[in-house]
């Protein structure tokens, strides 16, 4: 009878709150430079101690630059002070701080995954809306705010209303070409920016169960773009075969007794939930966003729609103005100025794979500015190991740092005005990757695809 | 350490686009300290302002009469993007208390609630109408009403927000009045999964 869902939830119910909020035990805290000094500098004032240092980490990625040789002097204005400060915060606080230098580097939520640090039935939170990401490992991994991540870091539990519960079967094969990014924004494009609003989702059916693990991780990451208050899958052998080994993972007898107790972790047949999506991934196509929300996305090739609701005809027209673009309009063949392939949505080692099986031995078009950042350290070093980043700088392609990166802009580095720039991130708000940039966003193969034609094309 | 809210009575600027997110409400530009203060000279920076700080004449703040407004009601899905709480802190470092709107980003709410701003829901229909009132808007949090000249609701909100956002009280203080069942709680789970505690 219970889902995943109610499983995860239910095992980490502390006790019930007047008010019908319940304490939820947090497993997991994760912070990183943005707000990190923040929320440690906050409860330190207050007095109060991290309660337990050794289930807590922290992370350099949003500020620092990814230009390599790069130091605590950032080009956003003021950022040496989010990085110094952090710093200090999580060595007074005994934090495990993966540094500028440390070679586990990289962005939070590809960092977690890859040390272990996220597990099945886990529950994990970070002051970043993209904590999702990881509940592709069958884990509770949500997004929160400063003060919430202070509680959970004080008190190791937080103080929540259980939310609705919703899930979202994928059905059928996914074309060749066609990605977990297509799947995540061909469902947003389907049921709205706001569709998953609060539901904790389980992304379910047997094209999500085909997926690699990276891939799985792929499109949770993009539940908070659908409102999600979070989105898992259950873990199975690819979870288990994943994680094997790494660092912060069991191992020995406990691994096996945790397999056992993950084996758990799955919807009964007769789960209910309060709300329920179906969708067949056979006829999907590779998607490109047109507009300044993910769910302003087509596939590749589909002329811009004409505005049908739901949202307001004043929304539809302002995206279009911000994008340059006109209604009916075919993305197809629009020249771009820049192409990002990195982010905590696509910037692991099989997406920098697939991208660059698509530029071997072809070059960046002429006046386009190509950039690939990988999204670790460890993914940067497996990536020169098989020379893929002979294969980008061969094509013309800048080869970063680890790091957020150009994903968003923060004051420094970034793209300039009314620049179009294909991007494999999750975000194309007005403005986030630099004051009046267009950002269009797509997977890793439709950006190589694009960096090479200088227009967008389809792989 | 939040602010305590019971009741409001002021006008209201409407902002009724759908997903309004966390960078249109305070710019990642706009966040140049680590501290949670100096936040509202950012807010909604990159519609507030032309160029270089002079106000935009058409942005709802700066027309005639909503500078001082500490209501914004809003479209669907308010406060999406990103988890940062400096929008929350821009919101009401500015003077605004309460947003009325269809939805919220799950983030966003929690983090109002946290530091003394209502997310106040209503249906798209109840909020025509006040987006349409011309005079001031009453918001009664222990009725649980929001009025304006000849119109009155009722809204919805969990107990736990009501008395947080009553009281002002601060979540970690009411938390650790548990630390013995976290102990106890933690100590059994140990047991169960050995693996999680490192
Ligand atoms: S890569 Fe982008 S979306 Fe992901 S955590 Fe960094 S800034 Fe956020």
């Amino acid at each position: 009878m219970p889902s995943l869902f109610d499983k995860l939830w239910d095992s980490h119910v502390i006790a019930a709150m007047p008010g019908g909020a319940s304490l939820i035990a947090i497993d997991r805290v994760f912070l990183h430079e943005r707000t990190g000094a923040a929320a440690l500098n906050s409860l330190a004032a207050a007095g109060r101690a991290v309660a337990d240092p050794a289930r807590a980490f922290a992370a350099m990625d949003h500020i620092v630059d990814t230009f390599p040789g790069r130091s605590d002097v950032t080009q956003m204005p003021g950022g040496t002070a989010f990085i110094t400060e952090t710093r200090a915060a999580a060595r007074a606080a005994g934090i495990r701080l993966f540094d500028i230098g440390d070679p586990d580097q990289g962005i939070v939520h590809v960092v977690s995954p890859e040390l272990g640090i996220i597990l099945p039935g886990l529950t994990l939170v970070a002051p970043d809306s993209h904590s999702c990401t990881q509940g592709a490992f069958g884990a509770l991994a949500w997004g929160i705010g400063t003060s919430a991540a202070e509680h959970a870091l004080a008190t190791g539990s937080l103080r929540l209303q259980r939310p609705p519960s919703m899930r979202v079967s994928f059905g059928g094969r996914l074309p060749a070409g066609v990605t977990a990014k297509d799947m995540a924004l061909a469902l947003i494009a389907a049921h709205g920016a706001a569709g998953g609003q609060g539901h904790a989702i389980e992304f379910a059916g047997p094209a999500v169960m085909a997926l690699a693990m990276e891939a799985r991780m792929t499109l949770c990451n993009m539940a908070t773009e659908f409102a999600a208050f979070t989105g898992f899958i259950a873990p199975d052998a690819v979870t288990f075969d994943w994680l094997h080994g790494r660092r912060y993972a069991p191992s020995g007898a406990l691994w096996d007794r945790a397999v056992a107790a993950w084996r758990g972790l799955v919807s009964d047949a007769d789960a209910v939930f309060d709300r329920e999506i179906h969708v067949d991934v056979s006829d999907l196509a590779p998607m490109v966003s047109w507009g300044t929300s993910p769910a302003q996305a087509v596939p590749l090739g589909a002329p811009i729609p004409v505005f049908s609701g739901p949202g307001s005809r004043a929304a539809h027209d302002k995206a279009l103005a911000y994008m340059g673009l006109a209604e009916g309009q075919s993305l197809i063949g629009l020249p771009i100025d820049a192409a990002f392939i990195g982010s905590c949505t696509n910037s692991r080692l099989s997406d920098l794979e697939r991208a660059a099986a698509i530029v071997v031995g072809r070059r960046v078009a002429a006046g386009v500015r190509a950039i690939v950042v990988p999204g670790s350290s460890a993914v940067k070093r497996a990536a020169e190991a098989r020379g893929l980043d002979r294969i980008f700088i061969d094509a013309g392609f800048e080869w970063r740092e680890s790091g957020c990166s150009m994903c968003f802009f923060a004051g420094g580095e970034s793209f300039g005005a009314g620049q179009r720039v294909i991007s494999s991130t999750n975000r194309n708000f007005e403005s986030r990757q630099g004051l009046g940039t267009r950002s269009h966003i797509a997977s890793p193969e439709t950006v190589a695809a694009s960096a090479i034609n200088g227009c967008i094309a389809a792989a | 350490m939040s602010q305590k809210f019971t009741t409001l009575t002021s006008l209201a600027a409407p902002l009724l686009e759908d997903n309004i997110d966390t960078d249109i409400i305070i710019p990642s530009r706009e966040m140049k300290t680590t501290g949670k203060t100096g936040l509202a000279a950012g807010l909604f920076a990159g519609r507030r302002y032309l160029g270089a700080r002079t106000p935009d004449p058409d942005f709802i703040l700066n027309r005639p009469g909503f500078g001082a407004a500490a209501i914004i009601i809003a479209g669907d899905n308010f406060g999406c993007g990103s988890s940062r709480e400096h929008a929350v802190w821009a919101l009401l470092e500015y003077g605004i208390r309460a947003v009325i709107a269809p939805g919220f980003a799950p983030i966003f709410a929690g983090n109002a609630v946290n530091n003394g701003l209502l997310p106040l829901v209503l249906p798209r229909a109840a909020i025509a109408i006040l987006a349409a009132a011309s005079g001031p808007l009453h918001i009664d949090l222990p009725a649980q009403r929001v009025s304006c000249a000849g119109s009155d609701f009722k809204f919805a909100v969990t107990a736990e927000a009501k008395a947080q956002l009553l009281e002002g009280l601060d979540p970690i203080d009411l938390t650790l009045q548990h630390a013995a069942s976290i102990a106890v709680w933690q100590a059994d789970d140990r047991q169960r999964r050995p693996w999680v505690y490192l």
